[in-house]
């Protein structure tokens, strides 16, 4: 795994679209710190910090002795946050590489309505 | 986090090179450090001098507030692993493995079976006829068997081959998981342990150039690429460790980035890419001449 930001960044990105994509539901356990570690060849203490950040941030809740869970609501929230982000992260990038091919809004628009399953 | 190991002021010169340098670091309990750096860096220097094989000209080093030097408290915790480890000449890998419970109380003989089977080690065959990637298995195996709380590796893996060494940090990592320790580990193949680390020690030239958590480096630094201008556009004030230019491209490597100077660069439409734990290392070490070099130029 390797996109050039933090590992644990991407850990924490990783379960976020599970949860997303619905392999994670909601009230379901998350893998141990050490099944990441393993899984990833990562260092243990990166994924714990991967998975903290997610603890702190609602979407997963320790149970003392068991284990990590998905909190929830953690779907919805996760994807409203997505959604938030859909602009600057897709739209805008979009808009200037059309921009820069000669490819105005109205044209950009055609070609998503082209490529969309009808 | 409690600190394990703490080096002030530590120097060590042989005769008119100083292989140390003046270094202060603390490595952290439980945690895996790199200690990465060119050859002739310092490293085995460095190495030698905290497990007491080497008296510091100046400055100190302990463990756990205790100097190594003939110290046998500091010493059965700590399990250093050569590059070039001798043993005696009759010795067969078995017999390395049954006298290992005399210097290490934690060894644990089951894992070490378990490795030798991994690594398909001939453990009845003389150490003198193994071949170089076996005799490294036999390091690897008493390094991980020993589950010294002070586990050091110098360049374990001289021999052996991709699939032997990818199962040394598989089985590294889920034995640190299950029984955390201070490990060391010494390396070139920066690319293939840059994730297990947490901690990374660059040393060059004898002094400390990188002392940092791996983390930290990779979100500190990023590689900028486009046309000249906008490139040196987004990257004036920062720190440029690495410049590269063709016609009229640049390609900038630069530390100290934060989401805004990425964010900038992206919107000037400038590639912004990653680096790798190795290219940083190669770019902050490879322009200064070692000791070496500048004694025989």
């Amino acid at each position: 795994m390797d996109d050039g930001r933090p590992i644990f960044l991407q850990i924490a990105e990783l379960v976020e679209r599970q949860i997303i994509d619905g392999s994670l539901p909601e009230g379901e356990q998350v893998p141990s710190t050490n099944e990441f570690a393993a899984f990833h060849r990562i260092n243990p203490a990166t994924a714990l910090k991967g998975i903290s950040l997610l603890v702190d941030a609602g979407v997963l809740y320790k149970r003392r002795g068991i284990g990590m869970f998905v909190a929830d609501g953690a779907r919805d929230r996760l994807i409203s946050e997505r959604r938030a982000r859909f602009t600057t992260e897709y739209v805008r990038p979009l808009l200037r590489e059309g921009a820069a091919l000669g490819l105005d809004a109205a044209a950009l628009i055609d070609l998503i309505r082209k490529e969309s399953p009808s | 986090m409690t600190t394990i190991v703490e080096a002030r002021g530590l120097t060590k010169r042989y005769r008119g090179v100083t292989a140390v340098d003046g270094v202060d670091f603390q490595l952290a309990r439980n945690t895996i450090t790199g200690l990465l750096g060119r050859n002739g860096a310092g490293k085995t220097t460095l190495m030698h001098l905290l497990t007491g094989q080497e008296f510091a000209t100046n400055g100190s080093i302990t463990i756990a507030g205790e100097s190594p030097v003939e110290n046998p408290r500091v010493l059965q915790h700590t399990c250093f692993i050569k590059e070039s480890q001798r043993y005696p000449d009759d010795f067969k890998p078995k017999h390395v493995f049954a006298a290992a419970p005399g210097f290490f109380p934690n060894w644990d003989a089951d894992f070490a079976r378990e490795l030798a089977a991994e690594l398909r080690l001939p453990v009845d065959r003389r150490i003198k006829k193994l071949s170089r990637g076996q005799l490294s298995s036999v390091g690897i195996i008493v390094g991980l068997a020993s589950r010294a709380p002070i586990t050091i590796f110098d360049e374990p893996y001289l021999g052996l081959d991709a699939v032997a060494r990818q199962a040394f940090y598989d089985r590294l990592l889920a034995d640190y998981a299950a029984h955390p320790r201070t490990i060391i580990l010494s390396t070139h193949l920066i690319d293939e342990v840059a994730d297990l680390l947490e901690h990374a020690l660059v040393i060059d030239n004898g002094r400390i150039l990188i002392d940092s958590p791996v983390d930290a480096l990779r979100a500190h630094a990023a590689t900028l690429a486009g046309p000249a201008e906008a490139v040196e556009t987004a990257v004036a004030g920062l720190e440029v460790i690495h410049r590269e230019r063709l016609g009229g491209f640049v390609s900038a490597t630069v530390a100290g980035i934060t989401d805004d100077v990425t964010r900038s660069a992206r919107a000037a439409g400038l590639e912004v890419g990653p680096v790798s734990l190795q290219q940083l290392i190669i770019r902050q070490t490879g322009g200064t001449p070692t000791e070496h070099e500048e004694v025989t130029r």
